[in-house]
């Protein structure tokens, strides 16, 4: 199961300009695989292919082969709102919906078709214990998802990107915008969901990565570098580029 | 090279600063008393006089003590009317223009166009009013036909309105809907649309008490009568509003008490303006409770 995540020769434009050239990239079930690399660099715009979000962004073209679980994510009978279900996201700032706690997290099943009361308050306790935030937020449901703190907000937004039950879960930078104590909460929470998740980080913090993930690739201009596990590649990189970069040499 | 250590920040810009605090609020001051000196003067010589009997009761043309009972109603019929025509319309549009339409020449045109509808003069929609209704339809001066023009005033800025307060709405939003799965029906009106209420609802308060004192386009589309007895909900009465019927004894009646009629007229006008506007603010006020 190394390449349940299987990207081959994509190229991505936009317009004319170029994003994304010739990325092939594994990545294996019940593992986290960080993406990183100075901004610009396309790290982002790849993690964007895996759930279709670059398709809300007009003119932009993408070539070659990505697929999930060895189903095709561009294959022309894809159903792209059933595989945004099954590949969930989180994003660099905290966006809940505005909306009380527990509609933010019923939101996605609801959508779905779940109506049942019963089944919703299950799914929302699920959801926000798997986010280790069901202990704070649980005598406040009915409060808003705004009024939590920034990391809360972002521990709510990944309670409700599990909500509808995905087998991967990108994060996008998702721990940017928090200070260190909420980070680290995200960064422990992370190491639980690999258990049942698989999971593509794009992360700025190269500690970030060191310390989480199982693999790094590492992104410059576009292209894939160098990927290997995350040891190995903080330890012994093959690549001069990747070795001026993690040691801070540029970036 | 002067070293940056000598260079003293500048008096005249601390002065500048001071003195721009203090015109601002002498600014906001003299706009405040002015509003305030109009809503004196309208409501001194009207409100203390207005009765039950006044608000309800049948207009006179040559006794004194006439009512303003069936222009009040029709003032409240033909704004809801128009509102009810418009706000789907503009909803709509404003979505389209906010959230499907691409960015090309014929979006920005359209969008040019809303912005000149919403300056042309009020009584240019009675003109099309009257050429729609009384000259194509032959119906007459009635409060369908008033509504109806009423509404096509209210469209453009009720569209511009509704498009910037949906685009106003950050764009995490709809990735976040998006990225649970949800279809952009369901991001529109589940995500975004709720997030936007507050604009929609300001702009709604705003044309809404501007309908309400529209007289330009009632005379012409709706006639300067109103039905000749209460409660008529009849579509096809006479469309004469409150508004329209102040200009009317003001300057065309011949009932002794007409100046006492239109100074309580304007006050009832000013109340239920002023009452719409506070009525809009109660469901913000409990959406902003319920949201803190």
């Amino acid at each position: 199961m190394n390449d349940y995540i299987n990207l081959h020769d994509v190229n991505l434009f936009y317009g004319t300009n170029q994003a994304l050239k010739d990325v092939k990239l594994q990545a294996a079930k019940h593992e986290i695989t960080a993406f990183i690399g100075p901004s610009g660099c396309g790290k982002s715009t790849l993690l964007r292919c895996l759930n279709r979000m670059n398709d809300l962004i007009p003119n932009v073209k993408i070539t070659g082969e990505i697929s999930v679980a060895g189903e095709s994510l561009y294959g022309a009978n894809t159903d792209v709102e059933s595989l945004r279900k099954n590949i969930g996201m989180v994003f660099q700032a905290p966006n809940p919906f505005m909306m009380s706690i527990y509609d933010n997290i019923a939101f996605g099943p609801r959508r779905f078709g779940v109506k049942s009361k019963a089944i919703l308050d299950e799914i929302v306790e699920k959801s926000l214990r798997a986010a280790v935030l069901w202990d704070e937020v649980k005598d406040q449901l009915k409060k808003s998802g705004l009024s939590l703190s920034g990391g809360q907000q972002q521990r709510l937004c990944i309670a409700r990107a599990l909500s509808v039950e995905p087998d991967v879960l990108l994060m996008d930078e998702a721990t940017a915008s928090l200070d260190p104590i909420s980070t680290m909460k995200i960064e422990e929470l992370v190491q639980q969901l690999k258990k049942d998740y698989t999971i593509v980080m794009v992360t700025h913090n190269m500690q970030q990565a060191a310390r989480v993930s199982d693999k790094t690739c590492f992104f410059l201009n576009g292209e894939v570098i160098e990927s290997a596990p995350t040891k190995t590649l903080f330890n012994n990189p093959e690549d001069k580029r990747t070795e001026d970069y993690i040691t801070g040499r540029f970036g | 090279m002067q070293n940056l250590k000598d260079f003293k920040a500048s008096k005249l810009a601390k002065i500048f600063n001071q003195f721009f605090m203090v015109s601002m609020w002498v600014l906001g001051i003299i706009t405040v008393f002015f509003v305030l000196l109009l809503l004196f003067l309208i409501l001194k010589d009207g409100l203390p006089y207005v009765t039950w009997d006044f608000v309800i009761g049948l207009p006179s043309e040559i006794d004194a003590g006439g009512g303003i009972g069936p222009m009040l109603l029709n003032s409240f019929y033909v704004t809801i009317l128009s509102l009810l025509v418009s706000i789907p319309i503009s909803l709509g549009a404003g979505i389209y223009l906010a959230e499907y339409a691409p960015d090309n020449k014929l979006t920005s045109t359209i969008r040019v166009c809303v912005e000149g509808l919403s300056s042309v003069p009020s009584i240019v929609f009675g003109l099309i009013g009257i050429a729609l209704f009384v000259e194509y339809f032959q119906i007459g001066l009635t409060i369908i036909g008033a509504s109806l023009s009423l509404a096509m005033l209210n469209l453009p800025l009720l569209t511009r309105v509704s498009e910037e307060s949906i685009r106003a709405v950050p764009h995490s939003y709809r990735e976040g809907s998006y990225a649970l799965g949800a279809t952009k029906l369901q991001t529109i009106f589940k995500v975004v649309i709720p997030v936007a209420m507050r604009g929609l609802i300001t702009g709604l308060s705003l044309v809404a008490g501007r309908a309400f004192g529209e007289s330009a386009v009632i005379i012409l589309a709706g006639g300067v009568n109103a039905s000749a007895e209460m409660w008529d909900f009849s579509l096809f009465s006479p469309g004469g509003t409150l508004a329209v019927h102040l200009w009317y004894v003001q300057s065309e009646a011949i009932v002794p008490d007409a100046k006492e009629i239109a100074h309580k007229s304007a006050a009832v006008l000013l109340f239920v303006v002023l009452a719409i506007n506070l009525l809009f603010r109660i469901p913000l006020w409990w959406m902003e409770r319920k949201m803190k």
